[in-house]
């Protein structure tokens, strides 16, 4: 198969398959429905199992049950959605099973709008739900890394049996680009006769398996917290991944930005340039673990003043980037929250006003 | 000499933390028994709720899950759709499956999900101390109805076998009792007829237990018992409420 024209969320939900996912469970919201009513026809033809749940909730907990049972699976919903299933998120990284979320955000707090936005951006890093725990969170600037993401979830969720998200803004659900599809992967994660719960039989073993979030023995809950933090430590160490555009250049001043909001900046850089004016920009792939050292470096290079996080929110990012740049240089802020992507002009104009 | 009775192989040979007259014991023990005689316990997935039966993994000898407070048919859901083969059942109480947990069961019942729920009704919170649940008894006490439970503000106690029962969808529902001797072969019967019907991936089933909470009542267990006969089971009937041949 070379290359198909694809809509971002059918192609998220093709890309699934194709990652050897066939079991998907999901409730319909704006701007990422197309993923279900994609799957409610594929997954038949793939003898996979397409289920539309009665709420967020009840899905997070239908995809602990069947990850817990060692299958792979996954589900998409958009902000208000996620937050519902943020409470079986929490249960999931306590039990530590491995699992896909993807988001598809739009505009908030509440209801917000349907428009694109990056607004779950603490939401996503933070952990979402409760307690110590986090996503492995990695986020796409266009259909084609969209499915190559959601192709490298299900592995690295199965790595740290820990859920993956991919958080991705509206229009990389909405809009359509040529893609690309990576060859299959295996179907199931290959550790899980050590601790899901696959029926004894099945696993030949009089050894019963177990899957919790639950730890009365406050020692035995330390433990496992801790267990936890060196995943994400780990996490920080192997798979931090980041692009740099335009660094080798005398820039003044360093964009951080992320998904489509990097595209739009990457224009204004190279507009920017024909107006001799050079900035660099480094674009997180995963925002957690955040590229910290990639942003400290590039924000201590000789000349480089300021720096500016482009976000589609209202400057959740600026923390991570003030934590990774150490006081080296100021960190600003430029960005619309509204549902509204900021033009290439609107960049340079912001840019501009720190030179 | 030949022996008669023993503990199940299902039942981990371990003391749990129920209260004297409790009747969880009695109720895991039926479950046990009737997954040792249909021969599928190393094919059983348990879901443990949040509740008292919290820590239900702990007493038996198979896999099992933990749930969040009502989600456990959710759950049974995930496992039962990827793992059509697993036996798959849901152990909760009143205030998971009745209160939290209501969106849960209502719809897995009506999607016909082929696993099996064991939903144990003692008319209250027991695990977080006493509290009015949605099957709580007009007029009884508890730590958030000290005047007794209100009718006017909290309605009337949801009679779950005869809402589930009501769905169209094809499914077993029965409410039963292990208060007294005479009850509990007909509960184990019914809890039998669940899980057949869940091997032969009929329908959904349900196994409603009217059950004693005398700690919580502040009953003696055998006031309690008497509490629960006179009080209980004339507002909540024993009985199949449906199967699927009669739906």
């Amino acid at each position: 198969m070379g290359k198909v024209l694809m809509k971002g969320n059918e192609a998220i939900a093709e890309a699934a398959i194709r990652a050897g996912c066939l079991n998907y469970f999901a409730y319909p919201i704006t701007p990422q429905s197309e993923v279900a009513e994609y799957l409610s026809r594929r997954m038949p033809e793939v003898g996979g199992v397409f289920l539309q749940g009665e709420s967020e909730v009840a899905v997070s907990y239908m995809i602990f049950g069947a990850a817990a049972a060692g299958a792979r699976v996954f589900t998409t919903s958009s902000s208000p959605g996620i937050s519902l299933m943020s409470e079986g998120v929490s249960y999931i990284i306590g039990a530590q099973c491995p699992a896909v979320f993807v988001n598809i955000m739009r505009g908030g707090p509440g209801l917000g709008g349907i428009l694109p936005s990056q607004a779950d951006y603490n939401q996503a890093t933070r952990g979402i739900g409760h307690g110590d725990g986090h996503l492995l969170v990695l986020a796409p600037a266009s259909v084609q890394e969209a499915v190559e993401m959601v192709m490298q979830a299900f592995p690295l969720a199965e790595k740290y049996r820990n859920p993956v998200m991919v958080l991705g803004d509206g229009l990389i659900g909405q809009m359509m680009e040529p893609v690309e599809f990576p060859d299959h992967l295996k179907t199931e994660p290959s550790d899980k006769d050590d601790w899901a719960t696959t029926g004894m039989d099945t696993r030949k073993s009089d050894k019963r398996n177990l899957v919790r979030s639950l730890f009365l023995d406050p020692v035995q809950l330390n433990e496992n917290n801790l267990a936890l933090k060196r995943k994400y430590e780990q996490m920080k160490k192997e798979e931090v991944r980041f692009e740099q555009y335009n660094t080798d250049s005398d820039y003044k001043v360093l964009i951080v930005s992320y998904g489509t909001m990097s595209r739009v900046c990457k224009t204004a850089i190279d507009m920017l340039g024909e107006q001799g004016f050079a900035v660099g920009l480094v674009r997180p792939l995963t925002v957690f673990p955040f590229p910290e050292e990639a942003v400290n470096k590039a924000a201590a290079k000789k000349g480089c003043e300021a720096v500016l996080s482009v976000e589609m929110s209202m400057g959740q990012m600026v923390d991570d980037i003030e934590r990774s740049v150490r006081g080296s240089c100021p960190v600003h802020w430029y960005g619309k929250c509204g549902g509204e992507v900021p033009t290439p002009e609107e960049v340079i104009e912001a840019v501009k006003q720190l030179m | 000499m030949a022996k008669l009775f023993s503990r199940p192989e299902a039942l981990a040979d371990q003391p749990t933390h129920y209260c004297p007259g409790c009747t969880h014991g009695v109720i895991h023990r039926l479950v046990a028994e009737v997954i040792d005689e249909l021969g599928i316990r190393g094919r059983t997935v348990g879901i443990a709720p949040v509740g008292c039966a919290v820590l239900a993994y702990n007493y038996f000898t198979f896999d099992f899950q933990e749930a969040a407070h009502g989600r456990a048919p959710a759950m049974a859901t995930g496992i039962k759709r990827v793992r059509p083969d697993l036996i798959v059942f849901t152990y909760q109480g009143d205030g998971d499956l009745a209160s939290i947990g209501m969106g849960e069961i209502v719809h897995a019942a009506n999607r016909g999900e082929k696993f099996t729920t064991i939903f144990v009704n003692n008319a209250i919170y027991g695990m977080t101390g006493g509290q009015m649940a949605p099957t709580t008894m007009p007029g009884q006490r508890t730590t958030t109805s000290p005047f007794g439970r209100n009718t006017e503000e909290s309605g009337m106690p949801i009679r779950i076998a005869e809402l589930l029962a009501s769905l169209a969808t094809p499914g077993y529902i029965s409410r039963q009792t292990v208060i007294k001797p005479k009850y509990i072969k007909k509960a184990k019967q019914a809890i039998k007829k669940a899980f057949t019907y869940q091997l032969e991936d009929k329908c959904f089933s349900l196994v409603e237990v009217v059950s004693t909470c005398p700690t919580n009542w502040g009953l003696t267990p055998v006031e309690a018992v008497k509490w629960a006969e006179d009080t209980m089971l004339p507002y909540y009937p024993l009985g199949d409420f449906k199967t699927p041949e009669n739906n």
